[in-house]
């Protein structure tokens, strides 16, 4: 099992290296590999689900250095439902790329995809804060790639703009990572959590200035309102199978400040105390205002996804900031969910574009669409899912969340800012809809010259529209599953909610305690996996 | 010692958020690598700054330099040089393409006659 943890950080990069060297000219060979690759991961995160879900906390030690010295990677519940979560989403990613013939509209797709994924899975999966920006690292050069493949003008200045700020954020999380490391002289989030516990008043300062950053640094990541400026442009300009698998990326910020501020710096440390909870709580209330509003005043469909997953990650940190037992359990719960609907959404809005004079996706008139009645289907359900309404998943997210939240001191103005929002969400994503399914033109108000300079259209250029419309099926199919799975779903999430407040499973998996009484053995036997009981 | 090396981080810093503001790709990249070389002047006094020490534990000796952040300032230094080197390339490519180095968005709206009535901008009403 052990060794098991370290493949989806040796495969996706292995097989993006063969394809780089042997078949950069072989579309059929790149997506076979490309595919066997996906699947390959999906079964393993399968069988990481099973394995952790007796509440083991796997561990593994590349080159056997023990834990507060080398680097770990760690294995529980959350990390597991993670790294199962990415997989379905590439799954569908890959489908809808090569169903719609993205991937062939520039180079090294394929390569760039297996080189994102292994640095989302590795920042699922690592047990070391520096390790974790390395990372973060390795996904956001895969995914400066991705967002501007197929290029165009408008592509390149906004990928600029998210390289940049992504940039920024790297240096602030350098600057955290200094700071945490001066005053605690660690870097295994297993043992810094130890050391931070231990902390007398006269370190606090710095600690908290550190955790203040880091949670600046993963607020970047996750599009917190004020930091949310990369987002919008980003994602209405990147290629739509990439934008859905940046769902993902958002979803990685949130996951950080989940398994930071429980493990490292939680609600009852003495030294940082509950100082996050409500700037967390005010910004994720602003985000998700924001976002509502934004969905209400886009003027193109790409723009109404960007904002609606802004206002999906408002709502997930809403639930983390209650940093209750409760909410954790909400924000896991809507992570998934609100995974699914944004990578659905931005599927959707790709789907229209595809079938839309010039491949816009503004909310204008325009002659009437191939497919309507489907597309509008398909439409309303991802809108329905993203809205948070039932009947599917996203109304059980929202409503675990508004009854988490049920405790805080704040409930009215919670329940205030996520229902009346709602609200605007529903009227946003009708008024985009009906802009574009209903207010059509007469075929022969399209220019004359459109017709003529579109050589192909991205829809009849497509090798398989059949499969790009399954995949996305697929996805809204995935979200009602989650819905009539939502029993056995909220059981397990629950269990993950108590292990990772709990901490001590995870602590004594990465430190156990005979560490400290025995001498150095330098051979230790099995010393690569430590199996914590639950 | 420790002043000096603590304006130099300061300095950098200060001159790296000022070039950022310029809102020119050239004087933002360059904003960008002085941040990095203040930040890796940071990580490098994080393991405190000392003077003729060995890196590695003796009983007999009293003080060691801790080798871990030069570690950190490696990692950090590669990863940084790369990323300089992919937002020029991708400054490089905007500023080709747009004629314009500007880091924002030009007008959502406005038509891009350069590429012809059918390839505007995809944000167009």
């Amino acid at each position: 099992m052990s060794y098991l943890v370290m493949l989806p950080l040796v495969v996706p990069p292995m097989v993006a290296a063969v394809m780089i060297l042997g078949m950069r000219h072989h579309q059929g060979l790149l997506r076979i590999f490309s595919l066997a690759s996906i699947l390959a991961m999906l079964a393993l995160s399968i069988l990481f689900i099973q394995q952790s879900a007796d509440g083991s906390v796997h561990v593994h030690a590349p080159g056997n250095w023990r834990p507060p010295f080398g680097i770990v990677l760690v294995l529980d519940r959350l990390s597991a439902l993670m790294v199962l979560l990415t997989s379905l989403l590439a799954l569908v990613v890959m489908l809808y790329a090569i169903g719609s013939g993205w991937d062939a509209r520039g180079k090294h797709f394929h390569p760039l995809i297996q080189f994102q994924l292994m640095g989302i899975y590795g920042a699922f999966l690592t047990g070391d804060l520096f390790n974790l920006f390395v990372f973060f690292e390795v996904l956001l050069i895969a995914s400066y790639g991705l967002m501007i493949h197929g290029g165009g003008k408008r592509r390149m200045q906004a990928g600029l703009q998210y390289v940049v700020y992504n940039l920024l954020g790297s240096t602030l999380f350098l600057f955290a990572l200094g700071t945490l490391y001066a005053v605690t002289g660690t870097l295994n989030m297993a043992d810094m959590a130890e050391r931070v516990a231990m902390m007398g008043p006269e370190d606090a300062a710095l600690i908290r200035v550190g955790a203040v950053m880091l949670l600046m640094v993963f607020s970047v990541k996750a599009a917190l309102v004020p930091l949310h400026f990369w987002l919008p442009a980003t994602y209405a300009e990147t290629p739509a199978p990439v934008a859905a698998l940046f769902a993902i990326m958002t979803k990685v910020g949130g996951y950080a400040i989940l398994r930071v501020y429980t493990l490292i710096f939680g609600p009852d440390v003495a030294a940082t105390g509950g100082i996050f909870g409500p700037w967390l709580m005010n910004a994720a209330l602003v985000t998700i205002a924001v976002g509502m509003i934004g969905i209400l005043g886009s003027r193109s469909m790409g723009r109404v996804a960007a904002y609606a997953s802004i206002a999906s990650m408002g709502t997930l940190l809403v639930a983390i900031a209650l940093f209750t037992p409760a909410g954790i359990l909400a924000a896991l719960f809507y992570m998934i969910h609100s995974t699914l609907a944004a990578a659905a959404l931005f599927l959707v809005v790709d789907l229209i574009r595809a079938r839309r004079p010039g491949e816009s996706c503004g909310l204008a008139a325009a002659p009437e669409m191939a497919q309507a009645g489907l597309l509008g289907a398909l439409y309303m359900a991802a809108a329905i899912a993203a809205a948070g309404m039932p009947p599917l998943s996203g109304f059980f997210g929202k409503m675990l969340v508004l009854d988490a939240a049920f405790a805080h001191d704040r409930t009215g103005l919670i329940w205030t800012v996520i229902l009346g929002t709602s609200l605007l969400a529903v009227v946003g994503f009708a008024r985009a809809g009906s802009a574009v399914f209903w207010k059509t033109s007469p075929p022969s108000d399209a220019p004359k010259a459109a017709v003529g300079t579109a050589s192909r259209t991205m829809l009849e250029t497509a090798p398989s529209p059949t499969l790009a419309l399954a995949a996305t099926g697929g996805l809204i199919a995935a979200i009602a599953l989650v819905t009539l799975l939502a029993g056995p779903v909220t059981a397990h999430l629950d269990a993950m909610t108590m292990q990772l407040l709990d901490r001590e499973d995870y602590l004594r998996a990465v430190l156990p305690l005979t560490d400290t009484t025995a001498p150095d053995a330098p051979d230790l036997p099995g010393g690569d996996l430590h199996e914590a009981a639950p | 010692m420790e002043y000096l090396f603590a304006s130099a981080v300061g300095v950098l810093t200060a001159g790296g958020v000022y070039l950022l503001l310029r809102l020119r790709s050239f004087p933002v990249i360059l904003g960008l690598t002085l941040l990095t070389y203040a930040v890796n002047l940071f990580l490098f006094a994080s393991g405190r700054l000392t003077l003729n020490l060995p890196p590695v534990l003796d009983s007999g000796l009293s003080g060691y330099a801790d080798p871990l952040p030069q570690a950190l300032v490696l990692t950090a230094i590669v990863i940084s040089f790369g990323m300089t080197a992919v937002v020029v390339m991708m400054a490089l490519g905007a500023w080709l393409i747009t004629d314009d180095d500007g880091m924002n968005m030009t007008g959502e709206e406005a038509p891009d006659r350069a590429s012809g009535p059918h390839d505007a901008s995809e944000d167009r009403r």
